[in-house]
């Protein structure tokens, strides 16, 4: 029989999840979106918000009580497990040498309000920085520790394509604990199953309610969602359309309109791509600093004589055929979870699916 | 390391930057000799320098000449902030009728020896690293003085705003609220000081090494801006960055 938290418990949970000096990471609103943010109270998290997403266009507007109602922001489990800048070690003078400190210990985390793609966003970076050979320790050590606290998306955006990714709506696993939240004429609550040992010690030790009529809301509310899906991606063949359009006249063509700015591959939760530089500081003491890059950014493939990837064009066809073609060869995967964060946040608007597509499809330019 | 710090045509304001650092400023001081810099200091050594930063553009024959001296004296010659990488915000001179300005705004116009035109420093000597903002941030400047200490090559990326301000975790103000912004065609540094403030970036540090100015002006069409608002946002302090310029320009003879 499905167990629900009631809504007016709400604060058990993150006390929970809070426990042995975990921070809690939910949605909260700030500045016209929803981010993710260390929650302690209740009153933190985004209630009564909706999202509304198109290319290019994020709102936020009043919507139902909801705690969990804004489905994406701009941040994602990428901002908390690997973070857009990070101190690897720290060196100072030691006579004729120098020594190293290791950075300070990295934060155990609870990230609640996660959606299926974001589930799917964590095998991906899974597989990029803990499964290709060499573990990214940074993320080892964060991914180890956290607890993942899914939500059910009950709508789509204008902007999702998951279901034609494969990755959602349905929240089906990688969760410690999955939630589905109910507004009916018996109330405001949250479902909660767990899908780990870890869940269920936490689900345990709440305050839960028996539901009888709740056994299928997480698959009502996938179904809805689903169906109020309209955006898809035709990925049937698309590595090999893209990679037989590496010549076609389409590339320049989005160049006139890219603004070469690098937002997509920034809110991507997949893009993994960082610089590392040294820096030091008035007494000689000196910092390893890592931070997001982009393959938008010409210095990203500086070498001697310059970058190799001058042209606006050349950079952006990088971007879009390695996330949909090359990383199949890369990593046996797409790289693209179809959250439509790079869609919704390029102040361009360009529609990542409708590139592709367009790509894809594009008359090779004879030499 | 005997260093200097000149003044062109300019406000101050990026030599107030030097002393804005302060703390750090005190640890440099063990390290760094500071011959000149009349802002701070009486002591008025001739040269040569190890380094010299350079504020201000070319906008008189004297300081044309006086710059060719500073770069002979300088081992290295760093130039700091919008004028002199830009020409800065006089630099409007060079769109409009000198003479006639002079006329109007001095009693006495004969009094007043200019050129026509405000230059980067740039364009006169060869300069060995160029310093954005206006004002220049002063953890950048920080890390050029210390690069030029530690003889190596100062970090400071050339990427637009908008890699900063996501890695900030800020909302994209144009994608949220609809405000244009001149952040995907400006040059980070500064932190995405404004977008932090839910303001449009202005522009302060010049174009970035990729910028897309005609893309991001059919950004700011879609957002309501006219012709004239996207030209007057692209003439400001670094009116005669070349990607800036080249954009005002093609506004106006769309016209």
């Amino acid at each position: 029989m499905a167990r629900a938290l009631p809504i007016t418990h709400l604060q058990a949970l993150l006390d929970r999840l809070g426990a042995d000096g975990r921070t809690v990471v939910g949605p909260v609103a700030r500045d016209g979106a929803v981010v993710l943010e260390p929650v302690r109270i209740v009153d933190e998290l985004a209630q009564g918000w909706r999202d509304e997403q198109a290319p290019g266009r994020y709102r936020l507007v009043p919507g139902e009580p909801r705690v969990f109602g804004a489905l994406l922001g701009p941040q994602s489990p990428k901002t908390w497990l690997y973070p857009a800048k990070l101190t690897l070690f720290r060196a100072e003078r030691d006579g004729a040498s120098f020594r190293t400190t290791s950075p300070d210990r990295p934060p155990r985390l609870a990230l609640l309000g996660l959606r299926a793609c974001d589930l799917a966003a964590i095998r991906l970076q899974d597989r990029v920085l803990l499964g290709s050979g060499v573990e990214d320790p940074a993320y080892a050590s964060r991914r180890r520790e956290v607890l993942l606290v899914a939500v059910q998306c009950h709508r789509s955006a204008e902007t999702c394509f998951c279901a034609s990714m494969d990755t959602g709506p349905e929240v089906s696993s990688g969760y410690d604990l999955r939630l589905t939240e109910v507004i009916d004429e018996r109330g405001h609550r949250l479902v909660v199953e767990a899908g780990s040992e870890a869940g269920r010690a936490i689900a345990a030790d709440l305050p839960l309610v028996d539901v009888p009529h709740d056994d299928d809301a997480a698959s009502r509310q996938a179904a809805e969602a689903r169906a109020g899906q309209s955006k898809s991606l035709r990925t049937e063949g698309l590595r090999e359309r893209l990679l037989d359009a590496l010549r076609g006249p389409h590339w320049d063509e989005v160049a006139t309109r890219c603004l070469g700015c690098a937002g997509c591959t920034m809110v991507c939760p997949t893009c993994f791509c960082t610089a590392v530089a040294d820096v030091t500081d008035a007494t000689g003491a000196a910092e390893r600093v890592r931070r997001w890059d982009s393959c938008f950014h010409t210095e990203f493939t500086h070498v001697h004589g310059g970058p190799t990837r001058a042209e606006l064009a050349a950079r952006y066809r990088q971007w879009l055929t390695h996330k949909l073609a090359t990383w199949h060869d890369q990593f046996g995967t797409s790289g693209c979870v179809g959250c439509g964060r790079c869609t919704t946040w390029c102040p361009a608007g360009i529609d990542l699916v409708a590139e592709a597509e367009r790509a894809a499809t594009a008359e090779r330019r004879t030499e | 390391m005997r260093l200097a710090v000149h003044k062109f045509a300019s406000c101050d304001g990026c030599q107030l930057s030097v002393l804005d650092c302060e703390d750090e400023l005190l640890t440099i001081v063990e390290a760094v000799e500071i011959a000149y810099f009349p802002e701070a200091s009486s002591r008025m050594d001739d040269g040569p320098w190890d380094c010299s930063l350079v504020e201000g553009s070319i906008t008189t024959a004297h300081d044309a000449e006086r710059i060719q001296e500073v770069r002979r004296k300088s081992k290295r010659l760093v130039t700091i902030g919008a004028c002199a990488t830009a020409g800065g915000i006089q630099a409007l001179r060079n769109l409009g009728d000198v003479e006639a300005w002079r006329a109007v705004v001095y009693a006495r116009p004969e009094y007043v020896a200019t050129l026509a035109t405000s230059t980067a420093i740039a364009d006169h000597v060869p300069v060995d690293f160029e310093l954005r903002g206006c004002p220049v941030d002063k953890h950048q400047l920080l890390e050029v003085l210390l690069a030029m200490l530690h003889d190596r090559r100062p970090a400071i990326p050339r990427e637009s705003v908008c890699a900063d301000c996501r890695r900030a975790g800020q909302v994209c103000v144009t994608v949220a609220k609809g405000v244009p912004c001149l952040g995907p065609a400006t040059q980070a540094g500064c932190g995405a000081l404004c977008p932090g403030y839910h303001r449009g970036c202005y522009g302060c540090f010049g174009p970035s090494d990729h910028p897309n100015a005609p893309a991001l002006s059919r950004v700011w069409q879609a957002h309501g801006a006219d012709r004239d608002t996207i030209v007057a946002a692209l003439r400001t302090f670094n009116t005669a960055a070349p990607a800036f310029d080249a954009e005002a320009k093609r506004l106006e003879e769309d016209r």
